[in-house]
């Protein structure tokens, strides 16, 4: 029994998920072999060298995975998943594209996001925005699972030192392209792995708004979130979203401004440690799941909170 | 240009799931279900793309149990030309769905196959993908822009970090994000035109595919309960009690 675990990195460093994914690999027990598959990605294989409880690194610098097109990563994971008996991925745009294509090519289920591991073939996931805790078995001979980053804690990233063997790749299938890419620039935390999180809802009324926001998450070192209302008007990008559908959190601090509290909502943020909702609603379901309730109108709030923290 | 979309039928987003006494799953007995609202998003696309001459013909697919052809009404309703059903009451899972889908696509030769990312219900993310693999074809998730321009089709995708544009060959498998549209209502005239539109009926047999689930659930349960807190009267005493009660800033 061996694991494949597949890295989330920028090229040069591992990101968390990496950490938390890796947690769930050693409680499934077996040898774990992490993947760094990227164009230049030689420091990120080296960070992932110095994980303890990786037993070896496998490198695949290749430009076919410079962007981490599915149909290429999908290949390469085909390519390599024979040798294990489970292929663990941490829940990124590139892994949720590309390990379902890769599980159906080689004729197995996969298990979407986990917050549990069983044992060996039994895992716990969430299903109905959270509403349902499901724990399932699987007969397949090689499990392909995602991991969701909040339902373990990280690894610690010092303390290994495995060795980083370097593998050929898969080719590129050609069957798609990358034409380019516009990423949100922020100095702020990102969203996943920030240990504050400030998020604004349909309350917020304009994507200016966020800017009040902005200032308070600048006082936390904190990062900026949205609820899928505040998106749907176009508050804000949807990379903002947390919820089911969008990101999920698990902040030591989490603070809810203007948002309600939907179901698919709560989805995202309901496992943060100290949750603080701020609504002029007082009925607003938020308040259900706050540990700190405010009832106020938000753009009183909200710069008052920023004054306060200045103090 | 044939366009070929899946829907799901799925308990109504709106409504509080509840979790069965026993364990086994939850309640569907008496509750709303509707069309999951990714799949909304990819039927309303697909009616675009006719609205814009691109797409020539919109068939409609969907594989459950006999009520899954209400689900095909609604999207009949919406503005596809024809419906699929694929009908069987055994538990699918993604993989048998993207195996039946592979099995209708390869009868119906669409250029283009529209899903939504995610469902609602098992929140999977996988049967796109998982189709565009067994296909051999492209794939392009989570759009929220889709140009088709002749052999090809260049699409815009939400990633984690902003937005990524891809060009692909068609034809390819494409899954819906939120902000791809705004699906449409169907009006009472169209809901009433939608029933004489012709749905086929297939079964996994007759595909000869194989949908027997993979994963066995063991046990379903309710999420803990998070316990209320407490509501504080001003700004300043909050931040006292985040500083000196709960000590996260």
């Amino acid at each position: 029994m061996a694991t494949l675990l597949i890295a989330e990195h920028d090229n040069t460093a591992l990101k968390a998920g990496t950490l938390h994914a890796l947690t769930a690999a050693q409680k499934v027990g077996g040898e774990i072999h992490l993947l760094v598959a990227g164009s230049g990605c030689k420091a990120a294989a080296d960070a992932g060298a110095k994980l303890p409880g990786v037993a070896k690194v496998l490198l695949c610098d290749d430009a076919a995975y410079a962007h981490g097109l599915a149909e290429n990563v999908a290949a390469l994971l085909v390519k390599l998943a024979p040798s294990y008996s489970h292929v663990l991925a941490p829940v990124t745009s590139v892994t949720k594209s590309a390990m379902p294509r890769a599980a159906a090519l080689l004729d197995v289920a996969q298990i979407s996001e986990i917050i549990g591991v069983e044992s060996p073939d039994t895992f716990v996931r969430t299903t109905y925005a959270g509403n349902a805790i499901t724990t399932v078995q699987s007969s397949d001979k090689i499990k392909f699972i995602t991991v969701r980053g909040t339902g373990f804690d990280a690894a610690p990233a010092e303390g290994g030192s495995a060795a980083v063997e370097s593998i050929g790749g898969a080719g590129d299938t050609g069957l798609s392209n990358f034409v380019g890419q516009e990423l949100s620039r922020s100095e702020r935390p990102e969203l996943t792995s920030a240990r504050i999180v400030i998020s604004g809802g349909r309350g917020m009324q304009a994507g200016e708004n966020f800017k009040m926001l902005e200032k308070v998450a600048d006082k936390l070192k904190a990062a900026v979130g949205a609820s899928r209302a505040a998106v749907d008007a176009g508050f804000v990008p949807n990379e903002y979203q947390v919820g089911q559908t969008g990101k999920i959190v698990a902040p030591d601090l989490y603070v809810a401004i203007g948002i309600s509290g939907a179901i698919q909502h709560l989805a995202g943020m309901k496992d943060s440690k100290i949750i603080v909702a701020i609504n002029k609603d007082e009925e607003a379901p938020i308040f259900q799941v706050a540990d700190y309730g405010l009832v106020a109108d938000l753009f009183t709030a909200v710069p008052e909170l920023e004054a306060e923290l200045s103090k | 240009m044939k366009v070929l979309v899946a829907v799901k039928r799925v308990i109504d987003a709106n409504v509080k799931v509840r979790v069965k006494a026993d364990g086994t799953g939850v309640e569907t007995a008496n509750v709303k279900m509707a069309m999951n609202p990714f799949c909304e998003i990819a039927v309303e696309e697909a009616i675009r793309m006719k609205e814009a001459g691109k797409a020539t013909e919109i068939v409609a697919v969907s594989c459950g149990g006999a009520s899954a052809q209400e689900t095909i009404r609604t999207a009949l309703a919406m503005g596809a030309d024809r419906g699929i059903h694929v009908q069987t009451d055994v538990e699918l899972q993604p993989l048998a769905v993207a195996k039946l889908l592979k099995a209708v696509a390869a009868k119906e030769q669409p250029q283009i196959v529209l899903l939504g990312k995610q469902a609602v219900d098992d929140d999977c993310n996988q049967t796109g993908q998982m189709l565009a693999g067994l296909l051999g074809w492209p794939q392009a998730t989570f759009a929220s822009k889709i140009v088709p321009n002749g052999s090809d089709a260049t699409v815009t995708r939400e990633v984690d970090a902003g937005l990524e544009t891809i060009s692909l060959k068609l034809p390819a498998v494409m899954t819906t994000d939120l902000r791809l549209n705004e699906p449409r209502y169907a009006s009472l005239p169209n809901i009433m035109k939608a029933k004489k539109k012709p749905i086929e009926a297939l079964t996994p047999d007759a595909l000869g595919v194989d949908v027997a689930p993979r994963l066995k659930t063991l046990k379903v349960a309710e999420p803990p309960k998070r316990k209320s807190g407490i509501k504080v009267k001003s700004v300043a005493e909050l931040v006292d009690k985040l500083r000196n009660e709960a000590k996260v800033i």
